[in-house]
């Protein structure tokens, strides 16, 4: 780990109590869901972590729980560093507090994350779909949505699997 | 050379008007400018001077379905686009048809999933499909040339029976 970097975590895990995983000079710091802003703040003002450049989800559906992992990277510019925060959540419906306050760019990606994994996001300002059509049910990124739609035509099940295709009308 | 020679100067050339309405289709077919994915550079490769689409008539491409009588779909068409693409089609004139290019159009190809459409003749009637990942511009040249033969065969007493 960067030498810099290791007082930052270090003052993260004093404040959060929180724990740490490395993978190739990669640092993720997991947070719990109620310390989240205030883990960003601290970040931005103490630390100079001044841009949000990722915000992102993971469904890891079933092996563990809690189930998703919400997922924060930083980075600062002015230190050239970047670290990566975690947020373990679980349930079918479940709610973490917005960034927005924090970083103004976690607003759509909010809006992705509600599209695609139905993590709802507390406070948000403008909580709507932004990338699946209107009609959409489910949430595609999650571990339990069906893969595909249409079942595959062979020679022996092409006419019974035809019957229920849907097909233009003029 | 041409049809001069054949006609002499007698100025004058019988044939069923069925056969000239089909004919006078088949070389003048619009289609309308637009490409939804990889499919459509082979699209304008097709148009460009190498393979010279316009050689069959086709040297205008459309920039409004009002003016274009053929649709060609060039790549895969996702969910949330496939409304805007019934509207274009629906802003066509009569009379209309659909070549779905590539295996995407026609079947959805690769993509088994939540976004992709598993063909476009779910949402627009196909009169011609194009196999192909993506397909050659002969391929397409193939496909357009297909659906020349089709037209070709239109009966009258068909078409004014679809259109009730």
């Amino acid at each position: 780990m960067d030498k810099k970097l290791e007082k930052i975590v270090q003052a993260l895990q004093e404040s959060f109590g929180s724990s740490i995983e490395e993978f190739r000079d990669e640092v993720h710091v997991f947070v719990k869901v109620e310390q989240i802003v205030d883990a960003l703040m601290l970040l931005r003002d103490k630390y100079e972590f001044e841009l949000l450049s990722a915000q992102t989800a993971t469904d890891y559906y079933p092996q563990m729980t809690p189930r998703f992992h919400v997922i924060y990277q930083l980075t600062s510019i002015a230190k050239n560093l970047s670290v990566q925060l975690r947020v373990p959540v679980n349930g079918d419906q479940p709610k973490v507090p917005t960034a927005t306050r924090v970083y103004e760019v976690a607003n759509w990606r909010e809006r992705e994350l509600l599209d695609m994994f139905g993590i709802e996001f507390e406070g948000h300002p403008d909580p709507r779909r932004i990338l699946l059509p209107e009609d959409q049910e489910g949430h595609p990124l999650r571990k339990d949505f069906p893969l595909g739609y249409e079942e595959p035509q062979f020679t022996f099940n092409f006419d019974e699997i035809d019957l229920r295709k849907p097909y233009a009308k003029e | 050379m041409g049809v001069e020679e054949k006609l002499g100067d007698m100025g004058i050339v019988t044939t069923k008007l069925e056969d000239l309405v089909n004919w006078s289709r088949t070389n003048a077919m619009w289609p309308m400018l637009f490409g939804l994915a990889c499919c459509a550079i082979e699209m304008m490769a097709a148009q460009a001077s190498h393979y010279d689409m316009s050689r069959f008539g086709m040297e205008l491409m459309r920039a409004s379905p009002r003016q274009s009588d053929l649709m060609i779909v060039a790549g895969r068409v996702s969910r949330k686009m496939a409304p805007v693409l019934r509207r274009l089609y629906d802003q066509m004139p009569e009379p209309k048809w659909v070549i779905a290019m590539g295996d995407c159009a026609s079947c959805g190809g690769v993509f088994n999933n939540y976004a992709i459409l598993q063909g476009v003749d779910e949402v627009v009637p196909v009169d011609v499909f194009v196999a192909g990942c993506p397909p050659r511009p002969e391929a397409l040249i193939h496909g357009v040339v297909t659906l020349y033969e089709k037209v070709k065969g239109d009966k009258f007493k068909d078409l004014v029976k679809e259109s009730k």
